[in-house]
């Protein structure tokens, strides 16, 4: 789509843009040691110079004196904790006078939100939220609410981290669909195409320059590095058939013997959607509150079902994260769940890596 | 608020053992929420609120505090045979407190290393939890727990339901209330990933790592954790101190505190 040239110095013209059109804007701050999403009033609000280097189980930021506000790849969250709550009140219950029961459901605000920086792989992930939460079965009301009103910022990666893959998935480096802006991030400004007719309206107040040739090029050459910087691949996009014909390898009960059943990895992920439902009645008993929160196939409720854990151990619990994921994934959505960002491996305490995992499992079995 | 009192309310009592009473103030603590509970249910002992009555039958007994002593052991029977439903609140009644660190030691000789007359001390070499000595009907962990989850306990009872029961690890609250993993992102040696929910993630959320005050979660796998531990530069003694806390009474937590202690005899 149209394409034009922001130089690095008129990068607030974008935000006050989107302030006009009556957006909030949340964007990349370091915080707590992270990237994360968080309010941006100006551009002195967004990380400047900060670069992430990411090590199964290890995260760390370094301040540089880069000028550039996106040379890092991403944080524990993506957009699933924006649009897919990790833990919301979905309605109310108060008993009447004559005994009935009332409910009120709990509509969540219609907010609009712009987010900057959003990463490819994010984009893909919301993709496949979108199939699971605004499905054929009906939409869900909380997730519909939030993400109609959603504006999303791409912005291509330059620097994807150590443990980042989506080059392997198909589902990065550069944003191709999903966004209503990208942005090309360079030394001297930012090349910004618009993906949607909004994007489009907010780009064309922006007054951008023609981007030159030498912009172009060096766009490309960031873009051929940071494909190849990637070096993690998953041994197949479609690994239903050597998860499922593998389900007694002994890799399960090895990685099993390894993993703490914490659930990091599936919260952080950004495609998965277990919730768990959550009953707080008031200590009067005339009134209760109905909540979902996060929760994970590691967790022991997770495979409750009356009188029965289905998944007592951790070799059934990993194996039913890593067969669902990049198996029977292909059934509900037509694609693996996986979109290659990393972010398991990083954020798992003890470094587990899905790609070494999957490889091990997948052994002597082709790809389809 | 109404709180027009129940006519046959459950009787509830609290017992205390041996412990800080800290447990009780989440009891004490509840504000507002107090007289509506006494309106709901009758405290008939409740030491710490004026009440005495130790021998009276209840409907639900909270017990605080670990089994510590000779009396401990033949009061908490009394206790159970008066009580329709026995609550161990807090990590002393249900993993034998900070204080069971004498059950790994010599604990005379600690007693004649501190007191001038320790002869007038009349305690067992253990401390222990309650359900090691009578049937416990629930399990309520944290040092100390907090209002929320005797509230969701009393609620559920008076529903004639049975309580929920927390088991799940700490991370998972962590996560959701968005808390940048501290272990990952500082090198902190957190707990979260063998410990019990229950606190919302309280020491993740103000940037230090977590030390197992709600003892071991379900499914713990503390030799993959401690070594984690020692990745992040703890010796061996440091790692057995991290189990052998708060919780050490926790089998699984001594279990793996004694292996690393060990490690180096
Ligand atoms: S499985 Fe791991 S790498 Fe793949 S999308 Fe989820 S968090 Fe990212
Ligand atoms: S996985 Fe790809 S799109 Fe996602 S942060 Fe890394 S390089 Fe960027
Ligand atoms: S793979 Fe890692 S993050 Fe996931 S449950 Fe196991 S230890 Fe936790
Ligand atoms: S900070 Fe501790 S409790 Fe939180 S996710 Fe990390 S290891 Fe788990």
């Amino acid at each position: 789509m149209e394409t034009g040239f922001l130089p690095r110095g008129r990068f607030h013209e974008l935000l006050a843009a989107l302030h006009r059109s009556g957006y909030r804007c949340l964007g990349p701050r370091v915080r707590e040691g992270a990237i994360v999403y968080a309010a941006i009033l100006v551009a002195e609000d967004l990380p400047r110079g900060a670069r992430d280097h990411q090590a199964a189980g290890h995260y760390r930021i370094e301040q540089t004196a880069s000028p550039r506000y996106f040379a890092w790849a991403n944080g524990p969250q993506a957009l699933k904790p924006i649009v897919f709550a990790p833990q919301e009140v979905l309605w109310r219950v108060r008993r009447q006078a004559d005994g009935g029961l009332e409910f009120h459901r709990q509509t969540p605000p219609a907010e609009r939100l712009a987010v900057i920086g959003v990463r490819a792989c994010d984009l893909a992930a919301l993709a496949l939220q979108d199939r699971h939460f605004l499905g054929a079965a009906g939409d869900d009301p909380h997730y519909a609410a939030r993400r109609a009103e959603l504006f999303l910022v791409a912005v291509h990666c330059s620097d994807p981290s150590d443990v980042c893959f989506c080059v392997s998935t198909g589902d990065g480096p550069q944003a191709s669909s999903g966004f209503d802006l990208a942005l090309c991030e360079l030394d001297s400004g930012f090349i910004v195409e618009s993906g949607s007719d909004r994007g489009a309206v907010v780009a064309a107040e922006l007054g951008l320059e023609a981007v030159g040739g030498d912009a172009r090029a060096a766009a490309a050459r960031q873009a051929d590095a940071a494909r190849t910087r990637q070096h993690r691949s998953l041994p197949g996009r479609d690994l239903r058939a050597a998860l499922f014909a593998n389900l007694e390898h002994p890799g399960w009960e090895e990685v099993a013997g390894r993993c703490l059943a914490c659930g990091n990895c599936t919260s952080v992920c950004p495609t998965c959607f277990c919730h768990a439902s959550v009953e707080t009645p008031a200590l009067d008993g005339g009134m209760s509150v109905h909540a979902r929160a996060w929760d994970s196939c590691f967790s022991q409720g997770h495979s409750y079902i009356h009188g029965l854990t289905v998944r007592s151990d951790t070799r059934a619990r990993y194996r039913q994260w890593l067969t669902h994921k990049l198996g029977s994934w292909h059934e509900q959505f037509g694609r693996s769940g996986c979109v290659g960002c990393g972010r398991c491996i990083s954020w798992c305490p003890v470094g587990i890596d899905i790609t070494e995992e999957a490889a091990t499992v997948c052994t002597g079995v082709a790809d389809e | 608020m109404s709180t027009v009192v129940a006519k046959d309310r459950p009787r509830a009592a609290v017992h205390k053992f041996a412990s800080c009473d800290g447990c009780q103030l989440a009891l004490l603590n509840l504000g507002e929420d107090l007289l509506l509970l006494s309106s709901l249910v009758e405290f008939v002992h409740f030491a710490e609120a004026g009440q005495v009555n130790p021998e009276a039958p209840v409907d639900i007994a909270f017990v605080e505090g670990s089994i510590s002593t000779a009396k401990d052991v033949e009061r908490i029977q009394r206790v159970r045979a008066r009580s329709r439903f026995l609550v161990a609140i807090g990590a002393c009644a249900t993993a034998g407190g900070l204080q069971a660190l004498r059950n790994l030691a010599d604990g005379q000789a600690w007693i004649a290393d501190v007191y001038a007359s320790p002869d007038y001390v009349d305690s067992l070499q253990s401390s222990t939890a309650v359900a090691q000595h009578v049937k416990v009907d629930l399990e309520l962990w944290g040092c100390p727990v907090n209002s929320r989850q005797l509230i969701a306990a009393v609620r559920a009872l008076l529903f004639g339901v049975a309580p929920f029961e927390e088991h799940d690890k700490v991370c998972l609250e962590c996560k959701r209330a968005q808390v940048v993993c501290v272990m990952v992102a500082h090198g902190l040696p957190c707990m979260g990933p063998v410990t019990r929910t229950g606190c919302g993630a309280l020491c993740p959320s103000f940037g230090r790592d977590c030390y197992a005050c709600y003892g071991p979660a379900e499914n713990p796998n503390t030799e993959v954790l401690g070594r984690r531990l020692e990745g992040l530069g703890l010796a061996p003694a440091a790692i057995g101190r991290c189990f052998l806390s708060i919780n050490n009474g926790a089998p699984p937590f001594t279990e793996a505190g004694l292996r690393r202690v060990h490690e180096h005899d």
